[in-house]
């Protein structure tokens, strides 16, 4: 059977593209084979930078031809029915057969397909995948109108078996598929033509490519961790920086180099920072000091001084970076160091905050951050923090952001904070603060656990919230372009990660309050805003906790009840009665509460009363039915107990109790007695396993 | 490579070669456009050829403004007032790359020692009402150039697609000659009777515009001049392209488009004098923006553009 080879050869593709490209490749062609009836046994698919190549293997020559009989109308049928048949087979009238049956001559449509050569369908399927291909950003160049994320230059396109290769016939808007292919732009330009999977990878790596992306990431890892091991270092990991650098180069060549000595008392993280987002460098740590003392950068080619210019270059380029980066760091360190009494450097730093604009409607970075100190020295006590420390690294923690390092690199705020409080002499766990009270930043980014650096991360991400509820800049849909959801998470991950018992509704108040003040334009009425703000944490708890296997109306359950804003409390009751409604009681009592609330409710449309009243158990005539009274009597105080407790698995327990009651009492007992005043007895005895049962949950939220 | 033997000795000889290079691939070498303009992408060459159907190839050095970039020339290599040599193809050749390599090997640059890379890098002008697709093109791990295919200009869609290629003179320049402030280096032949340095030339106007650009610059006449180019730019093109006087078809889309270089350039000196809040900031990129539309609108009608000529009245 035969395999198949396509390479897509083009100008660089950028690396954060390379990965998902060579997937969807294989998607696109593979698939639209496998539709046509070609089944293969394996395929696999490479990027490099100027290349995307699928390789399928044992493959049918051909599709298998199939013959397809359909009945139409009646021979004598009205001819707009014999139109709308013609239609939908794509025949012509004369190429229909008539058969005789038992009503008369009917038409019938005998469409057969031959098989398709394997070349024919592949030409096609490559095709439609250039011409519909999924880059995040594609465009045109020169005069044509065909996109690709950078120029297409050639298509090799050949399918091959023992007796030889054949190039697929097959052209794009003037480009002709062929078998030939280049090597690396620089050591080996030339181009030449290949007759198999085997042929080209050896070819390619004879012309100094490697072809799987993989591969190079090994050889670029293996081969700078060995360097860094022979001089007594070690390469600080970094796997995207990996995949990143492997995607810009088709033959990887290590090279290591020194950081000027002048330059190795910067923070670990600048240069980090510093050499992977500017010259897409690995650092090399020294494992002694845990300073940074080199780098390593991947040039694309091999030269005659075995890399001596490359890496000097390098090395000059760098230097200038880290000019610049240490002259931005002595001037913070500068001001912060200018005023070392209480708070004054960082002070000073902060101070051009007052004329950046947070959001046009809510104030300066200033104002904001004078809020999130007020919210923040509140919600310390609740967290075990002191109320002054709390306070004061809220009025730092953003100080830095009015750095001249933190201007330059963004993605070091925090990190600078804490080295600059530390400098200007704050106590430890103020300046540690400045550092995590922006965590977390994601699913995976860990929780500030500190009592200092939990108030500020909390009080941070409320002012944020319910300033944009102030202003009526809520997410919707897809658009989230102040990353509210991801500041509301972070409020849920820290308060549940920390077992924090905290009603969050005062928080929330005291921050609504705040912005409210500051909003220059509020859209509503504050006292709508605390519930809706609530309501949406209760939505991101849902989505937080569905990746955990809880349903999501199990919370809605919990969180109808009301009041629900201690949010460990919160997950202790969803969790129980998580337990419970999966059990076979729960089940069970489930589907008695909701017979007993459906003939409630159907009883007090038609009556058009409440049955509120408590039921009198003197009016209870069946056993059942007082079984069901004595039942309700026990579990009411011990659910209240449990509660109290804060223990919901044992009010489940107590509600379990009623189960057997309730089903025993819907078997014997009739609800709607003749007699007026039974009726209306048992009518409020349901009402109370309504009312009894909401005590722990709103049942009538549950799915199913 | 026989134009260029050898490595060049001064910033103008690189220039020279670069526009002798690009001369012989057969483009028109063109002169500075006589504004100012924070890029040499704002030439009209670059902005407005791009657009329409006539093909397009030209070359030429832009003097540059960038007024927050300025550092009394104490920096050294950001300035407020810099060069950069501009090419733009339309529609862009298919060895756009391997002709760009080309000029790397005529200023010096030895292919076999070099590691010459293409890295992801999306041009967009907000200004301009523009973007295109291409990379920043390393040597050594230093950015050399700006490779871009032009997809929009002014709102409009580039076709044919221009190939633009923007280097940074003084930073090349700096790598080539292996200088590391740009004060110190050499502008003419280091060897000729008055050898003249970068800083010789410009040391005195960096400081001078430094000091300007931040504390002097009256920014009241400024934001009146501003509104003044704004509106003036409007006025022109509401001008009917039928000229009263000769009776023939003239769209002034170049005299309009002169008062949107200028509404751009004294934006970028507002900038730098920190009368512009960052919502502001936004408000007037739009401004230049509308104006840049307008002007792409206006020449997309003309000859220059490859519009059908108008019948003769």
């Amino acid at each position: 059977m035969p395999d198949l080879l396509i390479e897509l050869f083009s100008e660089e593709i950028p690396a954060r593209m390379q990965a998902k490209a060579a997937e969807d490749l294989r998607r696109l062609v593979t698939d639209a084979m496998v539709e046509a009836g070609l089944a293969y046994a394996a395929a696999a698919a490479f990027a490099t930078p100027r290349r995307l190549t699928l390789a399928v293997q044992d493959f049918p020559k051909a599709t298998k031809a199939t013959k397809e009989e359909r009945k139409g109308p009646r021979a004598d049928a009205p001819d707009k029915a014999l139109e709308g048949f013609l239609r939908s087979t794509g025949l012509t009238r004369d190429q229909l057969e008539v058969r005789a049956d038992k009503k008369g001559d009917v038409l019938f449509a005998v469409i057969e397909k031959p098989g398709r050569e394997a070349s024919e369908v592949i030409a096609e399927a490559l095709e439609s995948a250039i011409r519909n291909f999924p880059w995040p950003k594609s465009m045109r160049w020169g005069a044509g109108t065909l996109r690709w994320v950078r120029p297409l230059h050639s298509i090799l396109c050949i399918i091959h078996d023992e007796a030889g290769a054949s190039v697929v016939p097959l052209e794009v808007e003037g480009i002709r598929a062929g078998d030939r292919t280049q090597g690396h732009r620089f050591m080996a330009p030339g181009a030449f033509a290949v007759s198999s999977f085997e042929d080209y990878q050896a070819k390619l790596a004879a012309a100094k490519v490697v072809l799987d992306p993989a591969e190079r990431a090994e050889k670029i890892w293996h081969d700078a961790t060995q360097m860094a091991f022979a001089q007594g270092l070690e390469v600080v990991e970094d796997k995207g920086l990996l995949a990143e650098v492997a995607g810009l180069v088709e033959w990887p060549v290590v090279l290591m180099g020194p950081i000027g000595e002048r330059f190795l008392d910067l923070p670990p993280e600048v240069l980090q920072t510093s050499m992977k987002e500017h010259q897409k460098f690995f650092s090399v740590r020294n494992p002694a000091t845990g300073r940074i003392e080199k780098f390593v950068t991947v040039a694309n080619r091999e030269t005659a001084d075995d890399g001596a210019t490359i890496l000097a270059g390098n090395g000059r380029v760098l230097a200038a970076r880290l000019s610049d980066a240490l002259f931005f760091w002595e001037n913070d360190l500068r001001k912060v160091k200018a005023a070392k009494e209480g708070m004054g450097g960082m002070e000073a730093m902060a101070a051009p905050l007052a004329a950046v604009t947070f959001h046009n409607k809510l104030g300066s970075q200033a104002e904001r951050i004078a809020r999130i100190a007020r919210l923040a020295r509140e919600i310390a006590r609740d967290v075990g923090a002191d109320p002054a420390q709390a306070g004061q690294a809220a009025s730092v923690a953003k100080a830095d952001l009015a750095s001249e390092m933190v201007y330059e690199f963004p993605e070091l705020q925090g990190v600078m904070g804490t080295y600059y409080a530390r400098a200007a002499g704050l106590p430890e766990p103020v300046a540690a603060a400045c550092g995590a009270h922006y965590a977390p930043l994601g699913p995976s980014d860990a929780v500030p656990t500190e009592p200092v650096a939990v108030a500020v991360a909390l009080a941070d991400k409320i002012d944020m919230l319910t300033g944009f509820w102030a202003i009526d800049e809520k997410p919707t849909g897809s658009k989230d372009p102040f990353a509210l959801r991801r500041a509301a998470l972070g409020v849920i991950r820290i308060v549940l990660e920390n077992g924090l018992r905290l009603a969050l509704t005062r928080p929330i108040a005291e921050g609504a309050k705040a912005n409210h003040v500051d909003a220059a334009d509020h859209a509503g009425p504050m006292e709508l805003l605390v519930p809706d703000l609530l309501g949406f944490l209760a939505d991101r708890l849902k989505v937080h906790l569905r990746a955990e296997g809880v349903r999501h109306d199990v919370i809605e359950a919990c969180f109808r009840l009301g009041g629900q804003d201690d949010l460990v409390l919160l997950v202790a009751r969803v969790r129980a009665l998580q337990a419970f409604v999966d059990s076979e009681d729960g089940a069970n009592l489930l589907a008695g509460y909701r017979r007993a609330v459906n003939i409630l409710e159907a009883e007090e449309k038609k009556d058009g009363i409440e049955y509120s009243l408590d039921p009198d158990p003197q009016f209870a005539e069946a056993e059942a039915e007082k079984a069901l009274f004595a039942a309700l009597d026990a579990a009411d105080p011990a659910i209240g107990k449990a509660l109290n407790a804060e223990d919901f698995s044992a009010a489940m327990s107590a509600l379990a109790a009623l189960r057997a009651p309730i089903d025993a009492f819907f078997e014997d007992v009739v609800v709607n007695a003749d007699n007026a005043i039974i009726r209306r007895n048992r009518l409020c005895l349901l009402n109370r396993i309504r009312t009894v049962m909401l005590r722990v949950a709103a049942f009538g939220a549950l799915e199913g | 490579m026989s134009e260029a033997p050898g490595k060049p000795r001064s910033f103008q000889e690189i220039i020279l070669r670069l526009q002798t290079y690009w001369a012989s691939r057969g483009c028109a070498v063109l002169q500075p456009y006589d504004m100012e303009v924070g890029a040499g992408t704002f030439h009209p060459a670059t902005t407005l050829r791009s657009l329409g159907a006539r093909p397009w190839a030209a070359a030429y050095v832009q003097p540059s403004r960038r007024p927050t970039d300025g550092r009394y020339g104490d920096n050294p290599n950001r300035l407020q007032h810099y060069y950069q040599f501009q090419v733009l193809i339309k529609p862009s050749p298919p060895d756009l790359q391997a002709l760009y390599l080309g000029s790397l090997e005529a200023i010096g640059i030895d292919m076999s020692l070099h590691d010459i890379r293409f890295v992801e890098d999306d041009w967009e002008s907000p200004t301009l009402g523009a973007w295109g697709l291409g990379w920043e093109v390393w040597c050594d791990g230093m950015e050399v150039s700006q490779f871009t295919y032009f997809q929009q200009v002014g709102g409009h869609d580039c076709r044919p697609v221009s190939g633009e290629l923007t280097y940074g003179l003084e930073r090349l320049a700096m790598y080539v000659l292996g200088i590391d402030h740009v004060m110190d280096m050499p502008f003419n032949d280091p060897q000729a009777p008055i050898a003249l340095k970068y800083g010789d030339i410009f040391r005195q106007t960096e400081r001078e515009y430094s000091r300007f650009n931040f504390d002097v610059a009256d920014t009241g006449v400024l934001l009146r001049h501003f509104e003044e180019a704004e509106a003036e730019c409007a006025a022109i093109l509401a001008h009917p392209a039928t000229d009263p006087k000769t009776g023939r078809e003239i769209v002034m889309a170049h005299p309009a488009y002169d008062q949107c270089i200028k509404a751009s350039h004294i934006f970028n000196l507002l900038d730098a004098r920190g009368v512009i809040s960052p919502t502001e900031r936004q408000a007037y990129i739009g401004r230049v923006r509308t104006l840049a539309r307008m002007c792409a609108d206006a020449f997309t009608t003309t000859e220059a553009a490859g519009a059908e000529a108008a019948p003769a009245a």
